[in-house]
């Protein structure tokens, strides 16, 4: 009888070990709602909700990250909330930032790491009238230029300067608030504006001489992206020191960074689903002007060449480039601050889904705005 | 009873009085930036503010906006609903900031009256404290708060808190000092305790210094909310809906408007409320005294 119930015993573990040795290291396992258990994930946003943030929001609502056994909290930001300063304080496991930010709070000594670049492309502008004859950065000369500062200014500076441009001289650089108010009344000649956002602001807004909307045509854009001083913008960054020392931290990452990869690509086949997603988080902003944010996120994401989340070596060199030539950055940065690991990782998962992660046929669609983005 | 009625009519007159009489300068200074193109008549001097219907929306519009739609989610409803949604949170936040902050204040005030060291100590810097700017001290609550695993909704009402308890600490330990020298003795030819003494004789002299203070103490609850909200990030919330009005002034300048009245108007509520605890609480006491 003893003897009998010792091989029952031994079995049993040798039975479990085998269980759990074919779920622990089988990769195809991840991402498929298996779960033994959930890990509770915060990721700290930028800004209030918005479209800007669709695919976080999206990977929530359709149980994306649910099937990577995550339960993730999605939190705005606010006026005195800095991403990279939560995450480097332990406030929260991941956030979102612009690369040329949080590469300063790395020199400053906070140990992050961009672990996904989701934004492929800038989408700064500077915006002035067509009748204003700014249509490329020598044109800023001796204009009134708008800045919101704080670390947005840079693409503007270096762009002026490389076309010739002092510009602490030869125009005259105000800073601004985050609309196009001061556009609008005249007081400024060209204005900084998210191709996203602000730029869809004025196409809300009323033009008083024709008693319509204003449209593209009554407008001049300098984009960054063609000028070449274009900077990297929203990324996932991770906390390198817990990635360094605490396996399940790199694990939950590898799942987070995938599960919003996955939740980016929902929301560039969706993109109506995605607007309305966001709208039920609690926008207070209109549909249109959702939908028209969707859509252009949607073209600084898609096409990703290297597929999403993938570092552009080109462009990441070009951030670089411009942040230590106009003294942001007092040197470049290490190899450490940026890792492909995750994106692959995600992406081989994908892919081995049979999903698109390039998105090279997407095309951008055509939204209309409504009066004031409703 | 009746005298009671005709000064609840007389004052909801006059608000409305004042109401007109603002309305009708707003749009008096409108019509004059209109005919004068933006100058003091008769002078090429600017007038402060630009009388356009962008950073001027006609007082009319403003008014109109409460009961037009706005989106809210998947739905939509009118902004004054909006508004009173967004104000309901924002009132759970200043009302937890407002009783802690005059908990604190008026334990304070207890504190530096049992030990004058303690008042020497520590009124210097309850003055210092609220020289410390929001903007500073909002980080700094919301990543201990978020350490800790709080909610952001505690971290903004500890930045309430943080406006309301200065105003009870320094009104609570004057009134806590009013009693006459000759009350303060006979308790003490009675013999009484320390403590019998606070709770018979100070406390009760306190009460007509402590309903200012919880007035202001009110309203500044109200306006760290809102701060907090605005300076944190929460899903809701008026400081969260005037955040978002403000960045879409220039294709609606109405709803942002129509949001400050809906924090004044908050404002007022609490005001308010507190006015009706004094009118109870202080009619008792001359009941007694009667």
């Amino acid at each position: 009888m003893k003897k009998q119930w010792t091989t029952r015993v031994v079995g049993l573990v040798v039975a479990m070990t085998l269980v759990a040795a074919a779920c622990g290291s089988d990769d195809a396992a991840v991402g498929t709602g298996d779960c033994d258990s959930v890990d509770q994930v915060s990721l700290q946003l930028q800004w209030v909700t918005q479209a800007q943030f669709a695919g976080y929001f999206a990977a929530v609502d359709q149980g994306i990250y649910d099937k990577y056994c995550l339960d993730v909290s999605v939190r705005e930001g606010g006026v005195d909330i800095v991403p990279q300063q939560q995450l480097a304080s332990g406030a929260t496991d991941f956030a979102v930032s612009w690369v040329p930010k949080a590469l300063v709070s790395r020199e400053e000594g906070m140990d992050i790491v961009n672990v996904a670049q989701v934004f492929q492309r800038s989408g700064t502008l500077q915006v002035s009238w067509a009748d204003s004859g700014i249509n490329e950065p020598a044109d800023l000369a001796g204009k009134v230029v708008g800045n919101w500062g704080w670390g947005n200014e840079f693409e503007l500076l270096a762009g002026s300067r490389k076309a010739g441009l002092d510009p602490s001289s030869d125009y005259t650089l105000v800073q601004q608030s985050f609309d196009m108010l001061a556009l609008l009344t005249g007081e400024i000649d060209a204005s900084q504006a998210m191709i996203y956002n602000e730029y869809a602001q004025v196409l809300e807004a009323t033009n008083p001489a024709t008693g319509a909307l204003y449209t593209a045509d009554d407008l001049s854009v300098i984009n960054w992206n063609d000028v070449g001083t274009a900077m990297l913008q929203d990324a996932i960054w991770a906390d390198g020191a817990r990635l360094a020392n605490d396996e399940g931290y790199a694990d939950v990452t590898k799942r987070f960074v995938a599960g919003s990869l996955e939740g980016w690509a929902y929301c560039r086949d969706n993109s109506a689903s995605c607007v309305d997603i966001v709208l039920a988080n609690g926008s207070a902003l209109g549909a249109s002007h959702q939908a028209w944010q969707m859509n252009e996120i949607n073209g600084l994401i898609w096409p990703s060449p290297d597929g999403v989340g993938m570092m552009d070596k080109g462009l990441w060199d070009q951030t670089i480039g411009v942040s230590t030539s106009e003294s942001i950055l007092a040197s470049a940065p290490d190899s450490g601050a940026y890792t492909t690991e995750y994106a692959e990782a995600a992406l081989d998962i994908m892919s081995g889904r049979g999903m698109d992660t390039t998105g090279k046929n997407w095309r951008p669609g055509t939204v209309k705005l409504n009066p004031g983005g409703e | 009873m009746k005298p009671a009625v005709a000064k609840i009519l007389r004052s909801s007159v006059t608000a409305v009085l004042a109401l007109v009489v603002i309305f009708a300068l707003w749009e008096g200074y409108k019509w004059l930036g209109s005919q004068t193109g933006d100058t003091w008549p008769g002078t090429a001097v600017e007038l402060p503010v630009s009388s356009d219907d962008i950073i001027m929306p006609h007082a009319g519009e403003i008014v109109g906006e409460l009961f037009s739609d706005i989106r809210d989610g998947r739905s939509t409803l009118p902004l004054s609903l909006f508004l009173l949604k967004k104000a309901w949170f924002t009132l759970q936040e200043a009302a937890i900031g407002f009783f802690l902050g005059s908990a604190i204040g008026i334990g304070l005030a207890v504190l530096m009256l049992r030990w004058r060291v303690a008042e020497q100590g520590l009124l210097p810097w309850i003055n210092v404290s609220q020289t410390v700017p929001l903007i500073a001290l909002a980080p700094i609550i919301v990543t201990w708060g978020r350490n800790q695993g709080l909610p952001d909704i505690v971290s903004i009402s500890l930045i309430s808190t943080y406006l309301t308890f200065f105003p009870v600490a320094v009104s609570a330990l004057r009134g806590l000092q009013s009693p006459d020298s000759a009350h303060v003795e006979l308790m003490r030819s009675y013999a009484a305790p320390w403590r019998t003494t606070l709770i018979k004789l100070r406390l009760p002299a306190a009460r007509p210094y402590l309903f200012p203070a919880f007035k202001i103490a009110a309203t500044l609850s109200v306006v760290g909310a809102i701060v907090g909200e605005i300076s944190i990030g929460t899903k809701t919330g008026l400081g969260r809906a005037i955040l978002e009005f403000a960045q879409r002034y220039a294709v609606w300048p109405e709803r942002l408007y129509a949001s400050v009245f809906g924090a004044a108007a908050l404002g007022l509520f609490v005001f308010g409320m507190i006015s009706l605890a004094e009118r109870l609480v202080l009619r008792r006491t001359d009941e007694v005294v009667a």
